[in-house]
Order: C-alpha cells, then sequence, then structure tokens
C-alpha cells in the first residue's frame, strides 16, 4: 500500500474537515464516531467534491456506507489496530483479482479458467492506447474509488480471453473524460499511433476511449491518418468496467480479433451491435455516431451497415453490403499520409425554427473560417439567414451544408430554398455526417493553403466520409 | 427425538424481506407488477471484476468458470431500459424512501443522517448489473414481542432481483418484471427460544409492517432468511422462508440436521480421524463403471469428457450413511453439495452394492484405492471433468468440516419446510457505492413529520378494528393477518346489507377450510370476490351459497361466479314467475295491508326476502313490492268509494 498523504480528507470541507483533521484522521483509517445516540466503526470514505459539508462517511463493517451528520458527532476515535478491531473490514486484505485463489491443495487462476489453450505459440503484437475511457479498471474496495487499470496484467487479468488472440501492449497516453478532448488531443493520439505503426511491430493498433466523442476522434484519425497499413480500432464502454455487467471486455475482445483478424485497415469503432452480449459492430471511423444516451449498441454505422460483425470467435465482413472501398492490410509501412494538426476555426450550427442568422455573422467575426451548417431535411435553411450567409461567403468564409436528419443525402437541387444557396455559394457535402464534416473542416483548414484547397479537400472523398451509393 | 432447544442454546436470527405496495419500483418509474407474458428478451453474461469475487471463494469462482449465458424476458409493462441495465438509475422512488423511514421509527431504529446507496455484488445474473442496489436506512432498534424485547440490528431499503423461470446448467432465465421493486430488510439480532416463540417474532414483525398498509400482501411478498445456529456449531443461513408454518418446520429440522451433524463429529473425533487423510487419494474408476448396468452411471457417462472419480476417506466407514435422526446423513449432504457443480449426486461405500453397482465393482474400487480396513470409505462421482474436479474438492472440503460438526453455508429452504444445500456461504458482502445516485440527506423535520404517521400498537390497530368493522378480537386478528385483509376492507365499505363479521369469517376461517381440503385459493381473485358479495348484498344469492360457489370455483369446476352459480342450479327467477310471487304475497296478505298500509312494506319484504332470496335481486324485489302496493292500495281505495260499504 502506498504512503498516504498526511492530510489526505479528500471532498471533505470547513466543518467536517476540521473534525477530521483535529483527530489526525485521513481517508482510508479506521475511526470509531460517537454521536448522541450511537456508535459508527467503519473506515473514513473519501467524499464527492459536490457533496455537502456537513457529513462524515464511513463504511461500515457490513459494507454499508453511512453519513454523520457533523452536528451529532461527539467524538472521532482513530483505531490503531483496525485489523483487529474490524475483522472484517474489505480490502484490508486487497487481493489482486489474478492471485490464486487456493482451494483445498490446488490452486485455481480465474485466467486458466477460461482456457488452456494459450501462451503455446507466438501470439501478434497489438498495442493499446489508453486515452482515458476505463476499459479495464479496478474497484479500491477500502475507499470505494475506481481507476483504471492499464498495465498489460491488468487488462490480462480483467479480460483473460484476450490472450487467446494477442499478445497486448498497453500504454497510457492521456487521462481525460472524452468530452474533455480537444483537436490537440487528437494530434498527440495520431502522433502516438504514427509511431507505434512506423515500429512495424503490430499487427493492429487499439485505442481506448470514452465514448461521448468516440466518434470524432475517429473520424479526426480517418482523416489524420491516411494509407494506414494496419487498422486501428477505437473502443469504449457504455457500462463502465467496474461493474460486472460492463460492455467492456465485449467490446475489447471484439476490437481485438478485428485488429488481429482484418484484412482491411483504417479507422474503425468496435462496440456492441445489440443490446445482448453476443455480436461486436466493427463501424467504419467516419460512418460511425453515437445514436443513444446510454445503451451498449449506441453507437451505429450511419447509411449503411457496419464493416464487420464479431460473433463469438467469428469475423464477418461486411464490406460488400457497404458498398464502400477500403483498403487492404500492407506490411509496407512507407505508405502511410500524416497530417496532424487541427484547425479549430470551424464551427458547426444546427438549423431550426426560430434560429438567428446572426449566429452566422458572430461567427465570421469570431474569426472562423469555415461554418459547417446543420440544415433540415436535403440541406436547407430558412430564407431569413440568406443576407448573413451571403456576408460570410463575401467575406472568405466557407459555408458548408449538411443534414440534421442524421442518415442520407443532402440534395440542394430539388428545391428552391437549396437551389437559391447554392447560389449564395453554399457548398453541399454530400451524405457527411455534420460531426464528420466538422471535424474534417478543422483537418482541411489546418493542411491546406487557401479557401480553395480547403473547399477541395472538402469534397475529396478521403476517408469514406461521403458514399458513393447508400444501401436500401 | 425432540430436542430441547434451550439444551442446544438455538440461536435463531430473522431477516425479513418485505415488498412495498408502490405504483413504481425503487430506481425507475416502472409498475410493480407480475407479468406472465414478456415481449423482448436479451442475453448477457456477467463477469466479476477485479475481486467482486472475495478472495477465497470457490463457489464463485465456478459460477464464473461456468460462463453461463443469461436470457432476459422482459414486458414493456414492467420494465425500461433501466431493469435492462442499459440506463442509469433514476432517483430513489420518494414513497419507497418514506415507507423504510416510517418502519425504521416504528422499531424505534436509529435512522441515518445521509443515506447511501451501495452496490452488492450478485453474479448469478439475477441482477442485470451484476449487483443488487442497497441503501442501510436505519441501525439498531427493538421490537416487543409478548414482553421480550428483540433487538434490531439494521434496515435497509432495496430492490428486488429479477424472477428465476428456468435454468438448465447453461443457460439461466430470468424475468425483469420483479427486478428492482422495491423491498425493506429487517435484521433482527439472534434470539434464543422455541420455534414457535420464534415465529411469533416474525409474525409480530410482519403485522407491524402490514399496520403501515403500505407493504405488499401475498404470497412471496415477504420472504424470510434465517440465521440458525446450535451450540458447538456454525451459523447456518436459511434463505427464501415464506410461510411461517414453514418457518417453524425449517427451525425444527436445522435443529435436527445440525444436532445430527455434531454428533456424527463427535463420533469421528472419537475414533480420531485425522483430518489430512481425508481424500488421501482420488483415482479415476471410470473404466471399472464402464459396463455398469447402473442407470445413473450410463446417464452420467453419456455427457461429454465424462468420467467418474473415487475418493478414499479414511475413517469415515459407516459414517458417511450413519443417521442420528432420520434422513440426517453426511451421504445426503455431499449429494446435496455436488448438485450445485451441476452434478446428479454420490455414492458412497456405506450404500453400495447398491443403485445397480456390483460388489464386485465395488470391490475392484477398494483395491484401486487400497482400502482394506472396514473404517475406510470412500464416494464416487461421476459427469463432466472439470464439474468432477470441482465438485472433488468440495467433497473433501466438506468431509474435513464434518469433524468440525456444522459447516457454515447458504441453505434454501424447501416448501415442505426442510433445506438443502444451495451454496458456500459467501466472504464478507462486496460492496461499493453506486454513483449514479446521489446521497440522501436526512433532516430531523422529516423524521419529525413522519413520526406522526408512525403505525400505532398492534393492539391498538386490532382494537380499532375490531370497533369499526363490529368484530370479535379473534376475527379482527384473523382478518388483519390474511392476504385478503384489503380486499376485505374493501368489500366491508361497499357493501350495505352484508355484515363486515359475515365477510371477515368467510375470508378467512372458510376460505382456510377449503385451502385445507387441498383446493387453490389462487382463483379466488379480489375480482370474484367482489362480485359474490355484491350478488349477496342484493340478494341474487343467499348466504349459504358463498362457500359453495367457492368451492366450485376452487375445485375448477366453474371459472366464473356465474358459471358456478348454474352448476349450483341457483337460477335466477324470471321477471314473470317473480310478479306472481310477489302478487301471491300481497294477495296472502290482505289484511295487514288494509291496516298498515304503505307501512305494511317492511313486513311485506321480509316475507318476500325470505320466500325468493338467492333468486332474485333484493332491490328488484322492493321497487316491484313497492310498485304493485302502491297500484293495490289504489284499487281497494277506489273500490271503497264506489260501491258504498254494506255493513
Ligand atoms: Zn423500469
Amino acid at each position: 500500500m502506498s504512503v498516504r498523504d498526511k492530510d489526505n480528507l479528500t471532498g471533505y470541507k470547513e466543518k467536517s474537515a476540521e473534525l477530521l483533521r483535529k483527530q489526525r484522521v485521513a481517508v482510508g483509517d479506521t475511526i470509531t464516531i460517537k454521536t448522541s445516540e450511537n456508535e459508527f466503526t467503519g473506515i473514513l470514505m473519501t467524499r464527492y467534491e459536490s457533496a455537502d459539508k456537513n457529513h462524515i462517511v464511513i463504511k461500515l463493517r457490513s459494507g454499508y456506507n453511512v453519513g454523520i451528520g457533523t452536528d451529532k458527532v461527539r467524538s472521532i476515535t482513530k483505531l490503531t489496530d483496525p485489523t483487529r478491531d474490524v475483522p472484517d473490514a474489505p480490502a484490508t486484505k486487497n487481493v489482486a483479482f489474478v492471485d490464486s485463489f487456493k482451494q483445498g491443495s490446488k490452486e485455481f487462476k480465474i485466467s486458466q479458467s477460461i482456457n488452456q489453450n494459450f501462451r503455446s505459440k507466438e501470439q501478434p503484437k497489438i498495442a493499446l492506447l489508453g486515452t482515458g475511457g476505463t476499459i479495464a479498471s479496478k474497484v479500491d474496495y477500502r475507499t470505494g474509488g475506481v481507476s483504471a487499470a492499464l498495465s498489460a496484467s491488468e487488462i490480462y487479468a480483467s479480460v483473460p480471453e484476450l490472450e487467446n488472440y494477442a499478445s497486448i501492449e498497453p500504454e497510457v497516453l492521456l487521462n481525460e473524460y472524452s468530452e474533455n478532448l480537444k483537436p490537440a488531443d487528437w494530434t498527440i493520439i495520431a502522433h502516438k499511433i504514427k509511431e507505434k505503426v512506423a515500429s512495424g511491430k503490430y499487427q493492429g493498433i487499439i485505442v481506448s476511449h470514452g465514448t461521448d466523442t468516440m466518434h470524432y476522434t475517429a473520424a479526426a484519425l480517418s482523416f489524420a491518418l491516411q494509407n494506414l497499413p494496419i487498422p486501428v480500432v477505437l473502443v469504449g464502454a457504455q457500462r463502465s468496467s467496474d461493474r460486472p455487467s460492463s460492455d467492456a471486455a465485449l467490446n475489447l475482445i471484439g476490437a481485438t480479433i478485428f485488429a488481429v483478424r482484418s484484412e482491411l485497415t483504417g479507422v474503425f469503432v468496435s462496440m456492441h451491435a445489440t443490446t445482448s452480449d453476443d455480436v461486436i459492430a466493427c463501424h467504419l471511423g467516419t460512418r460511425v455516431r453515437k445514436n443513444h444516451t446510454s445503451r451498449r449498441d449506441a453507437f451505429e454505422s450511419i447509411d449503411g451497415v457496419p464493416i464487420a460483425l464479431i460473433r463469438g470467435e467469428i469475423l464477418e465482413m461486411q464490406l460488400e453490403q457497404t458498398g464502400l472501398k477500403l483498403k487492404k492490410r500492407t506490411n509496407n509501412t512507407n505508405g502511410l499520409l500524416v497530417g496532424p494538426e487541427f484547425d479549430s476555426r470551424a464551427v458547426l450550427l444546427k438549423y431550426y425554427p426560430g434560429f438567428n442568422p446572426e449566429f452566422i455573422s458572430h461567427a465570421v467575426a469570431a474569426g472562423y473560417k469555415a461554418i459547417i451548417l446543420e440544415g433540415t431535411g436535403l440541406g436547407h435553411v430558412s430564407k431569413d439567414c440568406f443576407p448573413q450567409i451571403r456576408n460570410a461567403v463575401e467575406s472568405g468564409a466557407l459555408v458548408f451544408m449538411t443534414s440534421q436528419c442524421i442518415w442520407g443525402r443532402t440534395r440542394m437541387t430539388v428545391y428552391e430554398t437549396g437551389r437559391d444557396l447554392l447560389d449564395i455559394g453554399v457548398i453541399p457535402l454530400s451524405d457527411m455526417m455534420a460531426e464528420t464534416a466538422t471535424v474534417k473542416a478543422m483537418w482541411a483548414l489546418a493542411n491546406s493553403k487557401d479557401a480553395k484547397s480547403t473547399t477541395k479537400l472538402m469534397q475529396e472523398n478521403i476517408a469514406n466520409e461521403m458514399s458513393m451509393a447508400i444501401p436500401i | 427425538m425432540a430436542i430441547d432447544p434451550v439444551v442446544i442454546n438455538l440461536k435463531v436470527g430473522i431477516e425479513i424481506h418485505q415488498q412495498l405496495a408502490t405504483n413504481c419500483k425503487l430506481f425507475c418509474s416502472c409498475r410493480s407488477k407480475e407479468i406472465e407474458k414478456y415481449g423482448a428478451t436479451f442475453v448477457r453474461k456477467l463477469r466479476p471484476t477485479q475481486s467482486e469475487l472475495g478472495s477465497y471463494d470457490p463457489a464463485a469462482l465456478f459460477e464464473f468458470k461456468k460462463m453461463r449465458t443469461i436470457k432476459y424476458y422482459a414486458s414493456a409493462a414492467s420494465s425500461c431500459l433501466v431493469e435492462a441495465d442499459e440506463e442509469p438509475p433514476h432517483d430513489v422512488d420518494s414513497g419507497s424512501l418514506e415507507t423504510a423511514l416510517i418502519i425504521s421509527l416504528a422499531l424505534h431504529s436509529d435512522i441515518g443522517d445521509e443515506l447511501h446507496v451501495m452496490r452488492k455484488f450478485v453474479i448469478d445474473g439475477s441482477n442485470t448489473g451484476g449487483f443488487q442496489r442497497t441503501i442501510l436506512v436505519a441501525n439498531g432498534g427493538y421490537l416487543d414481542v409478548n414482553e421480550k424485547r428483540v433487538k434490531v440490528q439494521s434496515i435497509c431499503l432495496e430492490e428486488d432481483a429479477a424472477k428465476l423461470i428456468s435454468d438448465d446448467g447453461t443457460i439461466r432465465e430470468y424475468g425483469l418484471d420483479r427486478l428492482g421493486v422495491p423491498l425493506v430488510e429487517i435484521a433482527l439480532e439472534p434470539v434464543t427460544g422455541t420455534p414457535e416463540e420464534i415465529m411469533r417474532i416474525a409474525l409480530s414483525l410482519g403485522r407491524l409492517l402490514r399496520a403501515s398498509k403500505r407493504v405488499a400482501r401475498g404470497l412471496g411478498s415477504i420472504r424470510q432468511d434465517v440465521n440458525i445456529s446450535i451450540d458447538n456449531g456454525a451459523v447456518v443461513e436459511v434463505k427464501g422462508v415464506q410461510r411461517l408454518d414453514q418457518l417453524v418446520k425449517v427451525i425444527q429440522y436445522e435443529m435436527l440436521r445440525q444436532h445430527g451433524l455434531i454428533t456424527i463429529a463427535q463420533k469421528l473425533r472419537n475414533r480420531k480421524v485425522v483430518e489430512k487423510e481425508i481424500g488421501d487419494r482420488i483415482e479415476d474408476v471410470t473404466d471399472i463403471l464402464t459396463k455398469s448396468p447402473s442407470k445413473v452411471v450410463i446417464n452420467a457417462l453419456q455427457e461429454n469428457n465424462s468420467i467418474f472419480k473415487a475418493i478414499r476417506i479414511r475413517g469415515f466407514g459407516g459414517m458417511i450413511g450413519f443417521e442420528p435422526y432420520p434422513d440426517i446423513r453426511i451421504g445426503k449432504q455431499l449429494s446435496e453439495l455436488v448438485r450445485f457443480y451441476g452434478l446428479g449426486g454420490v455414492f458412497h461405500s456405506d450404500e453400495l452394492p447398491r443403485y445397480g453397482i456390483s460388489s464386485e465393482e465395488v470391490q475392484a474400487i477398494k483395491n484401486k484405492l487400497c482400502i482394506d480396513a472396514e473404517m475406510d470409505a470412500f464416494v464416487i462421482v461421476g459427469g463432466q471433468n472439470l464439474k468432477v474436479d470441482f465438485a472433488i474438492e468440495a467433497i473433501i472440503q466438506r468431509l474435513k468440516m464434518a469433524l468440525n460438526g456444522v459447516p457454515p453455508e447458504t441453505r434454501a429452504a424447501t416448501f415442505d419446510g426442510k433445506t438443502v444445500f444451495s451454496r458456500p456461504r459467501p466472504g464478507a458482502a462486496r460492496m461499493y457505492p453506486e454513483t449514479d445516485v446521489p446521497t440522501i440527506p436526512i433532516n430531523s423535520s422529516r423524521i419529525a413529520s413522519l413520526s406522526e404517521i408512525v403505525p400505532k400498537s398492534m393492539d391498538d390497530i386490532l382494537n380499532s378494528l375490531a370497533k369499526k368493522y363490529s368484530l370479535n378480537k379473534k376475527l379482527a386478528e384473523q382478518i388483519f393477518d390474511s392476504d385478503y385483509f384489503g380486499i376485505f376492507e374493501e368489500i366491508a365499505g361497499s357493501v350495505k346489507e352484508v355484515r363486515p363479521t359475515f365477510i371477515a369469517s368467510k375470508l378467512t376461517e372458510d376460505l382456510i377450510n377449503l385451502e385445507r381440503r387441498g383446493l387453490d385459493p389462487a382463483v379466488i381473485s379480489d375480482e370474484i370476490l367482489f362480485d359474490v358479495f355484491k350478488r349477496l348484498d342484493n340478494g341474487t344469492i343467499a348466504k349459504e351459497s358463498v362457500i359453495s360457489i367457492f368451492e366450485k370455483l376452487m375445485n375448477k369446476e366453474a371459472e366464473t361466479v356465474e358459471e358456478a352459480k348454474m352448476a349450483l342450479g341457483i337460477t335466477a327467477i324470471s321477471d314473470q314467475e317473480l310478479d306472481t310471487a310477489i302478487e301471491k304475497i300481497l294477495k296472502e296478505n290482505t289484511p295487514i295491508i288494509i291496516e298498515k298500509r304503505l307501512g305494511a312494506i317492511g313486513i311485506l319484504m321480509g316475507k318476500s326476502m325470505a320466500l325468493l332470496r338467492g333468486r332474485a335481486d333484493g332491490h328488484k324485489i322492493n321497487s316491484k313490492l313497492q310498485q304493485k302496493l302502491e297500484y293495490m292500495l289504489m284499487k281497494v281505495n277506489s273500490s271503497d268509494t264506489s260501491p258504498p260499504a254494506s255493513a
């Protein structure tokens, strides 16, 4: 156990912190609190930053946490020998998951229990880059805290089956909730992947990622890393890996099977295909969207089916059904094109009835170079916006059109509004998703010298962000 | 054979799980409703993370090893994404929390200042998340039962588990309708006493809960887990006791079983059995048994990778089959144990040759195990390789524990009041905070306002009940304890002519009598009860018919009250017949009519009902009578005036 901070009272404020400090108590200590009516013995727990200052939380011998009002506290005593005073104190014997389970004379290992046939041959190597999604995590029963498990042994401990498919080399790159990731972080990830690819050691690369913005990162990497010789698979979990029902392990297994066996390369997202723990879907990085706040199967391929399904151990490729063309895996790492920079002067504006056209002018005034409109239907916004759009175009900003329908292609020649918008200079982006278009615009701005070449890049189908034919 | 519970120092701790009567579940707005028909299904696999398995819990390891698939059945009427573990839990249902607080106050328990929702890991699939959400609401407190004070340990508010539909060893199926239904769990300190005294504690606690009028009633809505121990033994947890008479039997059975095991342990110790010699030799005996005509052997060998292994047990000769009390023997404990590992049972040397295993085969096994002494025994177990290996470890462990008498374990109550092994006792519950739900501060003003609605004492409740419905105390007690209390109050409040005493006695004594005769009370729904008493109230059936109708329904001879009536030959008379009957009564009673005129209606109604009860609606009789009487009086009047009275 690590040496604890002498004043470790995480989350405790004012009176509660004072009370505890006076007794030289820290989180994790076993203490007895006497109140006017009762007496509680247990382990002092951390308090969430947002919680109030009027309670002290301890974990009782029964395992339950309870908050004791500071105004009721009569005394707090720290127990010197907690193992004796609290015989069942959870996690005083913090036995790691990989430890052998002794039973009678035999020793059992969880990893053994899953299969007996691994380690027999040299497994393909997979680099696993952690960016903050807790694809594997461990629970500290002492304090109730959850932390990411990202050492190789910890990952095998969580998902022992991985040893059947690959030798995983994990590396922690970032540690952020995905909503906190910025375009600069995409650059960091892209550089790291380039480095791993260039080493020629790996059969594939897996990036564990928080799910909220995973599809943005997937799109960003699709543009930043072209002609990838090996697949890059992003993977996350909709149910955190600290619960037995987590989808993390199966998603990771699916990602690994795909990364090892897929003949195709590119950037992909591997997540549950349904609510059941049976099929994992592998989506193309530019065509995937998180379409549900909480379900396991939140990620869906837009305007097409997933590139592959992983059913148990079986990898079912579905490229033909998608109508897309993907590059084949190669041993030659020289073809990799890297453009890892992003320029955040692109803005995504969603149109809605009552939308104030001045937002467009504000965006231009604020220095934005590309405006992605998420229009209605085939790619429309109210004619009230025309003057502002015209001003934007005339001032040199690029205005692109996508559809808020999510599924389907824009077509601005069908109705008068669309035709007028085209005349003003709005550039339609076919069936590119609004999110992908925004990311692509940031990338295109950073990787072109003028507006003309930016536009050209935007209209060019670089990573299947636009499809020629949407399957029925 | 009777054992004095005082002499052996019987100690029983009761833990009651009571479903609450709420309109929604603890962490979502779905209705708490049992469903028979399901729509959607999905499959999941749970994988315990890190130390959820506990440090040394081979049972959990085995469960994990089987990696069974869990199939869930859901219905839109009773479950949503929350139950499917596809949406974070909503806030704790305030009504349920209030009930838990009221119950805590009624038990003089110390309510926590800030309540924390915890996750208690359960990896058998009965909870989609792999954990049960539970909140410690209050600590300590007491309940007075017959001048004895029983201490309360803790009161928790938790979610019920999913309903097990089936388990074929590889796929386990659960219905989600019950998952998340709010439960209050009350744990009492262990007490000494006779099984009957202990039952009365459970009864009193149950009554106190029902007195709050906020708990669900009916079979399955209340469940007792009991911790039972006797001197020189260990605590055995028995789960799933649903009825009080079953509770008494379970305690009696456990007293015998535990005392029997201690007796066996004493004998083994007298023999100086050495612990490390138990299971010191294990041999594969598949070869010996392959040609055996034994059905059990043949069946076991049909499975893939199946083997038979024999374990040498030094010093146990004659002790595995020894029964200090009828049916209490180590052999039976072992068979129950291996069922946990998915095997059918064991053979042991004390019962062989038998079951199609010949004495030659027994001898061959003995030879292979190098058994020559009478004092040595063996146990054979067969089935799938992996299961057998796990089972052998467990058997050896169990036999070693036999030297100490009672192993600490979790057992399940059977319907007939016995117990069977269900799993080794798990280590301390693994819990950590449910971070998706904020903590709940409980301020003193909230408690003060709830103090006013804390249920009264049982005596007060029964007295007011007796007074309100003019019941005697015994009947008041019976109806209050019965599953029909709620419907009794509804019926008694809606009928006019039927006395509550009559309703209460039909719903208690008479229905129980029919049930004792083996008839199924489940068919008597609230709707049927309403229907019957409504008909009684308006006179279309007679008092005497009530029980006959119940009997027809419970016998499955009729599905509706109407069918039961027909089957009993209770037929309503036609309007024409009714007219004739009433006219006849009027005619017969002309003198009274002339004397009392409209005032005769009461007497006439009485006479009519005496004749027509059970065959015609009272209201109908009354209105026809009224009408015909008025008409008759009018006619009498007119005849009075026209022909002058000739004296
Ligand atoms: Zn629900």
